[in-house]
């Protein structure tokens, strides 16, 4: 069984956070969480959350002022441990990261070809033209027209929705283990939304890859994965299967999100349900459950941290509640 | 009718486009807005989606005369904006307001929140005593959702959702007859986006206001339009009241839009149906000839490619600009987003 296996990526204990001139932040605590290989794990919260500075202190990708503590443990070895030169050998070949705005990880001073060459010949040890004919066929399998001329372009030539199959082919293009995507369709029209989904799921298929979705949107990945972390000030709230998520929502935040999700297929009905409040400062968070104040259950009990409560079904929730009642 | 306040008649928004270097630059014509019609009463509110290029910013600036139209009317309280001269205009500007997409970005971070709010009344009226300036803040505060202590406060003390009620509060602060909310919510967290669209609708009902919400999909629109009208490359697709824009899209392009919102449910997720659209966007400064949307369109024919649909009035009422409106049947089925 699944369970049996090591899993790809384990984050153990991790906590981020950065020195600021007004102090510390603290951006992510005691976060665990694992992947398997091939499989598609969403981490889903609000903006300030911790979603994507967890993911960029296993890349090595932590602004200056940043820290990271606890393990990444990687194919059996520690990211947070590593060396650049280390990482570096790992990055990009192993685990790959495509970021939300396509136009600010593209250089624009470069053409195409020659940002995916060079990583295909630094990876892979291939030549020149073998790496050109690897780069080209990856633009075919993301569905761009014509990818013999287009890969002679510049960025700028692109539309936005170009662009992000411009990422998603740079980041397959050494067929990692591990696919980071964050935020991968949020700067992009609907339409196109649905079209870069659907690529990345059928790529996901063909290449065994295993992908960690970053999003703030609940609607946006209830097709396209296999287990969903939630997260909330910093910490997981509840992590389950989808269907544990969408049909069983445990913590009272997760039920508030799905709550939430503007639904064609619901009558337009007078309110919009809204989660009340805003999320608490990084700086200063308060003692006990993270989500107490917005919180339509919050009672006594929750001024105590909420230990993580596990069911036999894998699916974990960090409330008092154990029933959504 | 007269409960119309807002009447916009054949609008159309040009700009000159020059391309290439120094030596052989040729210059376009980019038809941003072309030809769009619509009413709008009084307490009404009407939803403009469309993806980006399709001219709904565009249109915007032009319903609050920021932007001299090429072609067409806009009629404010039956006087047409464009003919009116520049002292006049401004008095009629205190009736038409805009909240704007990136709340950090359409406040200045340098104002205080009441000079934020305020400054609209100073402008329009210099003389104003500062307690009833002070009076009139703090009730939009409170009208907004905003604690009439936090005041002396900056936009970077606020979060996304608090700032999008500041830009909501220097809209009202005139009392407005009509706001129009440029993406309102498009910026901000799924659970905050619902705060501000109820507040919207609150107010909406409170002062009777009329709204041009405009989104870049369907699924926010469906909560608070009465009549939503769907634009592609400058041009009107469909103008229909809300409860059969969903349920029965007469427009293919309409059709897709409402196929693409992704549904929060793993299962109907699964089953859902593609948005069956082809390519790309074109680029808007070579839009296609005969109807615009045909080179993406599953159900396009031959005339499609030459003639240019008009905006027609169906006979349940609604508009549509497509040839093969009536033998398409485009209801949305089991497996699309429309389903329990």
């Amino acid at each position: 069984m699944k369970e049996a296996l090591m899993p790809l990526l384990e984050v153990k204990d991790l906590n981020v956070g950065f020195n600021t001139a007004e102090g510390e932040v603290h951006a992510v605590n005691n976060l665990n969480f694992s992947i398997n290989a091939g499989d598609t794990l969403a981490i889903v919260g609000e903006s300030g959350s911790g979603k994507t500075q967890s993911l960029m202190s296993v890349m090595g990708l932590l602004a200056e002022n940043g820290h990271a503590e606890g393990q990444a443990i990687f194919k059996g070895k520690d990211l947070l441990k590593m060396s650049t030169s280390e990482l570096n050998k790992h990055r990009g070949r192993e685990i790959a990261m495509i970021f939300q705005d396509p136009m600010t990880s593209l250089n624009p001073y470069l053409r195409i070809d020659k940002q995916m060459i060079e990583v295909v010949m630094h990876h892979q040890g291939l030549n020149k033209s073998e790496a050109r004919e690897h780069a080209v066929e990856m633009l075919r399998a993301v569905r761009i027209p014509d990818p013999e001329e287009r890969i002679r372009q510049y960025p700028h030539e692109f539309s936005g929705g170009m662009r992000q199959r411009v990422m998603v082919a740079m980041g397959l293009l050494c067929e990692p283990d591990l696919l980071i995507a964050d935020e991968p369709t949020t700067a992009l029209d609907v339409t196109v939304q649905a079209q870069i989904s659907h690529l990345m799921n059928a790529l996901r298929r063909k290449s065994n890859t295993a992908i960690i979705l970053i999003t703030h949107d609940l609607g946006v990945v209830a097709g396209l994965c296999d287990r969903i972390l939630v997260m909330y000030a910093g910490e997981a709230v509840e992590c389950g299967s989808v269907e544990q998520i969408y049909y069983d929502a445990k913590h009272p935040y997760t039920q508030g999100l799905l709550a939430s999700v503007p639904r064609l297929d619901h009558m337009a009905s007078k309110e919009m349900h809204a989660i009340p409040g805003n999320p608490p400062s990084l700086m200063s968070l308060p003692k006990g459950c993270k989500f107490r104040d917005r919180c339509p259950k919050a009672h006594a009990a929750c001024e105590e941290t909420p230990p993580m409560q596990l069911d036999e079904g894998r699916h974990a929730w960090r409330c008092y509640l154990d029933e959504s009642a | 009718m007269n409960d119309r306040v807002l009447r916009v008649q054949d609008l159309s928004v040009h700009y000159k486009v020059r391309e290439g270097g120094f030596v052989r630059s040729r210059s376009h014509l980019l038809k941003a807005v072309e030809s769009v019609s619509f009413d709008l009463a009084a307490g009404e509110t009407l939803g403009i989606v469309g993806e980006s290029g399709c001219g709904k910013s565009t249109l915007a600036r032009a319903l609050l005369a920021l932007i001299k139209p090429s072609r067409g009317r806009v009629l404010w309280l039956g006087e047409d904006l464009n003919k009116l001269d520049e002292e006049e205009l401004r008095k009629r500007r205190q009736d038409l307001q805009i909240v704007f997409q990136d709340p950090l970005a359409a406040l200045n971070p340098r104002m205080t929140v009441r000079s934020i709010i305020a400054e609209p009344l100073w402008t329009f009226f210099p003389k104003i005593a500062r307690v009833q300036v002070d009076e009139r803040v703090r009730g939009v505060m409170k009208m907004v959702g905003l604690l009439p202590h936090q005041v002396n406060r900056y936009p970077h003390e606020f979060s996304a959702g608090q700032c999008q009620r500041i830009g909501i509060a220097r809209a009202l602060i005139l009392n407005p007859k009509l706001i129009i909310c440029d993406e309102p919510v498009s910026a901000l967290d799924v659970s905050i986006q619902a705060q501000i669209v109820n507040l919207l609708k609150d107010l909406q009902r409170k002062l009777n206001l009329s709204l041009v919400f405009i989104a870049h999909d369907l699924s926010v629109v469906k909560h608070i339009s009465d009549r939503v009208m769907v634009m592609y490359l400058g041009r009107a697709m469909e103008l229909s009241s809300r409860d059969r824009l969903y349920m029965q899209p007469l427009h293919p392009y309409t059709s897709a839009l409402i196929k693409a919102v992704p549904v929060p449910d793993p299962k109907l997720a699964r089953m859902a149906s593609d948005t069956g659209l082809t390519g790309d966007m074109p680029s808007p400064l070579d839009p296609p000839a005969g109807c615009v949307f045909h080179s993406r369109c599953p159900f396009s024919v031959k005339r499609c490619e030459i003639e240019v649909p008009a905006l027609r009035r169906m006979e349940n009422g609604d508009w549509v600009a497509c040839h093969r409106a009536e033998e398409l049947d485009l209801s949305i089925g089991a497996g699309d987003a429309m389903t329990s």
